[in-house]
């Protein structure tokens, strides 16, 4: 029964504080993902849970089962570690065994373990290679098959698509989602692309500065930030601070922007507003607030319109207009209208 | 070819030549027909080495030399890898010191080492009224002193090279430190403690100045035994035998390299 469940995890190095209080868990069968920039504690949160660093207070339950005390060898987790850290000096089929050997499975059962194990990453006819033969691709599928074979409680991913280059990326990113699905393995995962953390993810913990910012589905993160940080890191986010003036903002720059005023804590707040929200109009007149076009940059599938309004900047996507489209006469130094829903602009605490 | 190209290309002969020039000379003059080299000689023979194979205290010198390197080295490795694993992850307080104090017989002279060591044999041999000087376990604990130095500079090297996760990796995978140690630690510093078995057996087969006062009838090394005939002859024959140990040394080279890319670790 693999469930992970994080206490009060805490660790000090010194004076310094690399992970402030992390409560989390993670459900049977479940992929959480620990997403952060670098330095937010993540990663010593993982090594945490596999047993590398001891916390300084806290508890780490794997199964209903405190290990916080266990050395990393009596864990039961498996983890596919960023440069995969495989043994140079034994074969695919040696790599992918030795956790059976490690657990006293006799000869035969391991051979087809391992042989199972390896049809799973596809790799079974380069079982008699060694490490160095390999491509990169193929050595993260031989240390995702190595952690996999041993029936972990609890599998832990540190950054696997970070080495990878971006074609191979999407591909192995599927693949290893699909495998932890089918598999049904509770899994927690260490990322700083918000990319991979949104599609792999069944939940997600977004942390800065080793604390412990939202968790959440992708979804809850992405219309629900709880903070201009969240707003920010998932996805793209215009963010204005202001004041509030009756059911507006009064920004920085003087304009007053529609919002969601419901919730507001205090005077002093910022508004967020997703870029995809804002609609645009052509042409100085209409309804909608009054803005000027400074810059429009076309992305293919998309458009992406810089806007100035009066002393506020903000920034829209639309998907790119139709040539029959008025929207697609549109230059630079145009004057525009914008609207927007609003609901769609949140308030969050500065 | 650029005149710098030429230059550089040149170097690197002229370097080759004054390292191989003395080696080639000595293999060279084992084959002279003269008593007296001289130039150009006279004709070739193999007397010389049959001559080298009679005299007892060569083929002496010769095993005796062997069986110290082998002791030396067998007792050596094991101390300075151990060591070496010792001072590069461990936080001991002193282990800038300790590290010092290990290499330290690489860098003192080796007939200043040999007296010293001469000088404390001596006063153990006066304290346990036992025979040092001139013994085997004598002659094997100076060349410890040569052994351990070696062992801990080139496996250092590798100890550093080592990447702690693979480690990691298998302590995740339910190897105790133990068997990390043993399955995938030592595997992979294999290359590192094979050169050092390698260099301290040369080492400790060549070795002269720490080994001249140490020496005793029925136990003299190699070296020494070819330093005392020069004392009375100057004939070829050295030049046989050390045509027989350069050749030696080469083979086991040859055969290390082998097992271990050697210009990977040295």
């Amino acid at each position: 029964m693999g469930t992970l469940l994080l206490k009060g995890l805490r660790k000090e190095y010194g004076t310094a504080v690399a992970v402030q209080q992390v409560d989390m868990e993670v459900g049977q069968g479940e992929l959480v993902s620990l997403l952060g920039p670098s330095g937010c504690g993540k990663t010593t949160t993982l090594r945490m849970v596999a047993g590398f660093i001891e916390p300084t207070k806290g508890t780490v339950v794997i199964g209903g089962r405190d290990v916080t005390r266990t050395p990393p060898y009596a864990r039961q987790t498996g983890m596919v570690f960023q440069s995969y850290a495989l043994f140079p000096h034994m074969s695919v089929a040696g790599n992918v065994g030795f956790g059976l050997e490690m657990r006293k499975v006799g000869r035969a059962e391991r051979d087809s373990r391992v042989a199972e194990a390896l049809d799973l990453v596809r790799l079974g006819h380069l079982a008699d290679r060694l490490p160095r033969q390999l491509s990169g691709g193929q050595q993260q599928r031989v240390a995702l098959a190595r952690a996999l074979v041993v029936n972990p409680a609890v599998l832990l991913l540190d950054e696997p698509l970070s080495n990878l280059d971006a074609k191979l990326r999407a591909e192995v990113r599927d693949e290893i989602r699909s495998l932890q699905q089918r598999l049904g393995l509770t899994t927690l995962m260490v990322t700083h692309d918000q990319e991979e953390a949104l599609t792999m993810s069944d939940r997600l913990v977004v942390m800065e500065g080793g604390r412990v910012r939202q968790i959440g589905t992708a979804e809850d993160l992405y219309e629900d930030p709880a903070d201009t940080f969240v707003a920010d890191f998932v996805g793209r986010c215009n963010l204005v601070p202001g004041t509030i003036e009756g059911d507006a903002l009064r920004s920085g720059g003087g304009d007053l922007l529609p919002c969601d005023v419901r919730g507001a804590t205090g005077d002093a707040t910022v508004l967020a507003l997703r870029p995809e929200r804002i609609a645009l109009r052509p042409g100085p007149d209409g309804t909608g607030l009054p803005a000027r076009l400074s810059n429009i940059l076309y992305l293919g599938a998309q458009t992406e319109y810089r806007l100035e309004l009066g002393g506020t900047t903000l920034t829209a996507i639309r998907p790119t207009p139709a040539r029959t489209d008025p929207l697609h006469e549109l230059r630079p130094g145009d004057t525009v209208r914008v609207s927007w829903d609003r609901v769609a602009g949140r308030l969050l605490p500065v | 070819m650029t005149a710098t190209r030429l230059a550089f290309r040149g170097a690197v002969v002229f370097t080759y030549l004054l390292m191989l020039v003395p080696v080639a000379m000595v293999m060279l003059i084992s084959l002279f027909n003269d008593e007296i080299v001289s130039f150009p000689p006279s004709g070739f023979t193999l007397h010389w080495y049959m001559n080298a194979w009679a005299r007892s205290e060569f083929a002496t010198g010769f095993v005796i030399s062997a069986q110290v390197a082998l002791m030396a080295t067998v007792i050596g490795v094991p101390l300075g890898t151990a060591a070496a694993l010792a001072l590069a992850r461990s936080s001991i307080p002193a282990k800038g010191a300790i590290g010092t104090l290990l290499l330290g017989p690489l860098a003192v002279p080796g007939v200043v080492a040999g007296t010293a060591l001469y000088l404390f044999y001596l006063t153990i041999e006066n304290g346990l009224d036992q025979d040092v000087v001139g013994t085997m376990p004598g002659l094997v604990g100076a060349h410890i002193l040569l052994t351990i130095p070696w062992t801990v500079r080139v496996v250092t090297a590798s100890v550093q090279g080592l990447d702690l996760v693979v480690e990691e990796a298998a302590a995740n995978l339910g190897a105790r430190p133990w068997t990390v140690f043993r399955r995938v630690t030592l595997p992979m510093l294999r290359p590192g403690i094979v050169a050092a078995c390698m260099f301290s057996f040369i080492q400790s087969f060549e070795n002269l100045e720490l080994t001249l006062l140490l020496v005793g009838p029925g136990k003299t090394t190699l070296p020494v035994a070819m330093l005392n005939y020069l004392e009375f002859r100057m004939d070829p024959t050295l030049a046989a035998v050390a045509t027989i140990q350069i050749l030696i040394v080469a083979a086991l080279m040859v055969i290390t390299d082998r097992f271990v890319k050697l210009s990977r670790v040295v």
